[in-house]
C-alpha cells in the first residue's frame, strides 16, 4: 500500500519558486497497475523520485507499507529501496558490466547467495527474453534490449513495487509494446507497477487505472481511464 | 554473508580495472610520474645529506697544549669536554703521536725530516681533536675552553683561525637542508593534488553509475569497495612501474653523478635502500589511491 498525502514539492531556483507538485493525494493498492499520465513537466518524475526517496517532499507524507519515508534514515535507505525496482527512460545500465552482471548486481547488493543468483538470473533472462544476450555489454545491445535488461535488474531482487519512469521514451513503437507487455506480465505475477508516461496510445490501450497530472496538480484519477489532456 | 560481499567487492574492483583499460592506464601514468618525482627527490635528499655529512666530518677543532703541560691535566680537560652534550667525540693526540704522524706525512720530504733530527727534541704540541654534533656548536665549545680552570695550559684553539670557514660551511649546511626540505614538501603536495585530480576524474566519469547503484539498493560499502580496490591496484602497479623505470635510469646516471658529487657510488645508495623504497612507494601509492578514491566518491553517494 502506497499513500501520497497532501504532497507538495517546491524547487527554489534563483530565489523564484518552481512548484513541481501541489497538494497531491492518492493511494495505490498492492498489486495494482497504475499509469501516471501528463505532459513533460507535469510532475510525474518528481512523484517517482519521492517514492524512491531520491528527494523529500516540501510538505506532506509518503507512506509505503505503513512506513513514513520521512522517518527512513540515510543508513537504512538501501534496505528500503530493495522493496522497489526502478526503471528509467535512459536505462542507466552499468556500462562496464555485462547484461548478466547488470541483472546480478541488484541481487549481489541485496546480499543474496551465489546459489540464489545462479538459479534466479537465467529465469529472469528468460522472462525478459534475453537469455542469448547474457554476456553482451550494454553498448552491444539495442535500446529495447537495454530497457529489458534494466527491467530484469529491477526485478532481480524481487521487489514488491516496480516504478518505471518513461521506460519507452527512447524506444520505437515495436519495442515500446515489448516493454509494456513485459510490465503487464510482471504485474500479473503480483508486483505493483507504477508507469509514468506521456504516451497517449500506451495509456489508452492498456486500460488500467490512470492518474493524470497537470502542472503539478492531480486533475483526474479513473479506473480503466484514458489520457485526455 | 560478509565474506561473500568482500569477495564480490574484490572481484568487481579487478573486473572494472581491467575493463576500464584506458582510464586505468591514464591514471597509472599520472601516478607513475608522481612517484618518480617523489623518489628522485628522496634520492637527492639522501645523497645531499651524505655529501653534507662528509663535509661535516671534515670540520673539527683542535686544542693545542703548551709543551710543558702534564698529560694527566690534558686528560682531565678531555673528560670534561666529553661530558658536554654538544661534543660527539674527542681524540687525544700526544706529543709522540703528533711526531709520528708528522714524520709519516712528510717522509718524502728529506729536508723536513733532517731539520727535525737536527732539532734534537720534539717540537710538536699535544692536542685534543674535538668533533661536535653540529657545526654551529663549535663557538660554544671554544668559549667553554676559554673559561675552564685549565685554560692556562692551553696554547691555542684553532677555532678562531678557522672561524670564518666553519661559520660559512655550517650556514650552507643549514640552508641546503632547509631548501631541500621545503622544496620536497612543496613538490609532494603538488604531486598528491595531481593524483587526487586524476582519480577524481576517473570517478567523475562513473558518477551516474554510482547514483544508480544507490537507487537499486546497494549500500555505500558495496558501491565504494570496488573503487577503492581499483585505487589500491593503481597504487601497487604504479609503484612497481616507478621502480622498474628508475632502477636502470639510476644505474646509467650513477657514474656521472658520483664523480660530480664526490661520493663513492650514487647507485649503491639506491640499491642499499631499494627495499625501503619499495615499501615506501607501495605504501604511498596505495594510500594515495585508496584515500583519493574514498574522498572523490563521497559526493556521489549523497542520493
Amino acid at each position: 500500500m502506497i499513500k501520497f498525502k497532501n504532497i507538495s514539492k517546491i524547487y527554489p531556483i534563483n530565489s523564484e519558486h518552481t512548484v513541481a507538485l501541489e497538494n497531491v493525494s492518492f493511494v495505490i493498492r498492492p498489486q495494482e497497475f497504475v499509469a501516471i499520465a501528463g505532459q513533460s513537466g507535469a510532475g510525474k518524475t518528481t512523484l517517482l523520485r519521492l517514492l524512491l526517496k531520491e528527494e523529500n517532499p516540501t510538505r506532506g507524507d509518503v507512506i509505503v507499507d505503513g512506513q513514513n519515508l520521512d522517518k527512513v534514515r540515510y543508513k537504512d535507505l538501501p534496505h528500503y529501496r530493495r522493496k522497489i525496482g526502478a526503471v528509467f527512460q535512459d536505462f542507466k545500465l552499468i556500462p562496464n558490466k555485462t547484461a548478466y552482471e547488470n541483472v546480478a548486481f541488484a541481487m549481489e547488493a541485496a546480499g543474496k547467495t551465489d546459489e540464489e543468483i545462479q538459479k534466479d538470473i537465467p529465469e529472469i533472462l528468460k522472462l525478459i527474453g534475453l537469455s542469448e544476450r547474457a554476456q553482451h555489454f550494454p553498448f552491444q545491445l539495442s535500446g529495447g534490449e537495454k530497457q529489458r535488461i534494466a527491467i530484469g535488474r529491477a526485478l532481480a531482487h524481487r521487489p514488491v513495487i516496480l516504478v518505471a519512469d518513461e521506460p519507452t521514451g527512447n524506444l520505437d513503437p515495436l519495442h515500446t509494446w515489448d516493454i509494456i507487455r513485459l510490465l503487464c506480465r510482471i504485474n500479473e505475477m503480483g508486483t505493483t507497477v507504477i508507469l509514468a508516461t506521456h504516451d497517449r496510445e500506451v495509456i489508452n490501450t492498456i486500460g488500467k487505472r490512470v492518474i493524470t497530472l497537470d502542472k503539478g496538480r492531480l486533475i483526474r484519477d479513473e479506473e480503466n481511464g484514458r489520457y485526455l489532456a | 554473508m560478509w565474506t561473500t560481499t568482500f569477495k564480490r567487492i574484490i572481484k568487481s574492483g579487478f573486473q572494472s580495472f581491467r575493463r576500464n583499460g584506458w582510464l586505468s592506464a591514464a591514471t597509472i601514468s599520472v601516478m607513475v610520474l608522481t612517484l618518480i618525482v617523489i623518489t628522485t627527490l628522496l634520492m637527492v635528499n639522501l645523497v645531499a645529506s651524505v655529501v653534507l655529512e662528509n663535509l661535516q666530518e671534515k670540520i673539527d677543532i683542535s686544542v693545542y697544549f703548551k709543551s710543558e703541560a702534564p698529560e694527566e691535566d690534558i686528560l682531565i680537560v678531555k673528560s670534561q669536554l666529553e661530558k658536554l652534550a654538544e661534543v660527539q667525540r674527542v681524540d687525544y693526540v700526544s706529543r709522540e703521536d703528533a711526531l709520528l704522524k708528522f714524520k709519516e706525512r712528510h717522509q718524502d720530504n728529506p729536508y723536513l725530516i733532517q731539520s727535525l733530527q737536527e732539532l734534537g727534541e720534539n717540537p710538536l704540541e699535544a692536542s685534543l681533536n674535538i668533533k661536535a654534533n653540529d657545526p654551529s656548536q663549535y663557538e660554544g665549545i671554544s668559549n667553554f675552553l676559554g673559561g675552564i680552570s685549565y685554560s692556562t695550559i692551553i696554547d691555542k684553539v684553532d677555532y678562531r683561525q678557522n672561524k670564518e670557514v666553519i661559520d660559512r660551511l655550517s650556514n650552507i649546511i643549514i640552508n641546503v637542508k632547509l631548501i631541500g626540505l621545503s622544496l620536497s614538501g612543496l613538490l609532494v603536495l603538488i604531486v598528491i593534488l595531481v593524483t587526487f585530480s586524476a582519480i577524481r576524474l576517473a570517478i567523475y566519469s562513473a558518477r551516474e553509475e554510482i547514483r544508480v547503484m544507490r537507487l537499486v539498493g546497494a549500500n555505500n560499502w558495496f558501491i565504494r569497495g570496488p573503487f577503492i580496490v581499483e585505487g589500491a591496484l593503481y597504487g601497487i602497479i604504479s609503484s612497481l612501474i616507478t621502480l622498474a623505470v628508475l632502477y636502470p635510469v639510476f644505474w646509467i646516471l650513477s657514474p656521472k653523478l658520483s664523480g660530480f658529487l664526490s661520493i663513492q657510488d650514487f647507485f649503491v645508495y639506491f640499491q642499499a635502500n631499494f627495499w625501503a623504497f619499495l615499501v615506501l612507494l607501495l605504501g604511498l601509492g596505495v594510500v594515495l589511491g585508496v584515500v583519493s578514491s574514498f574522498l572523490a566518491i563521497r559526493k556521489y553517494l549523497r542520493v
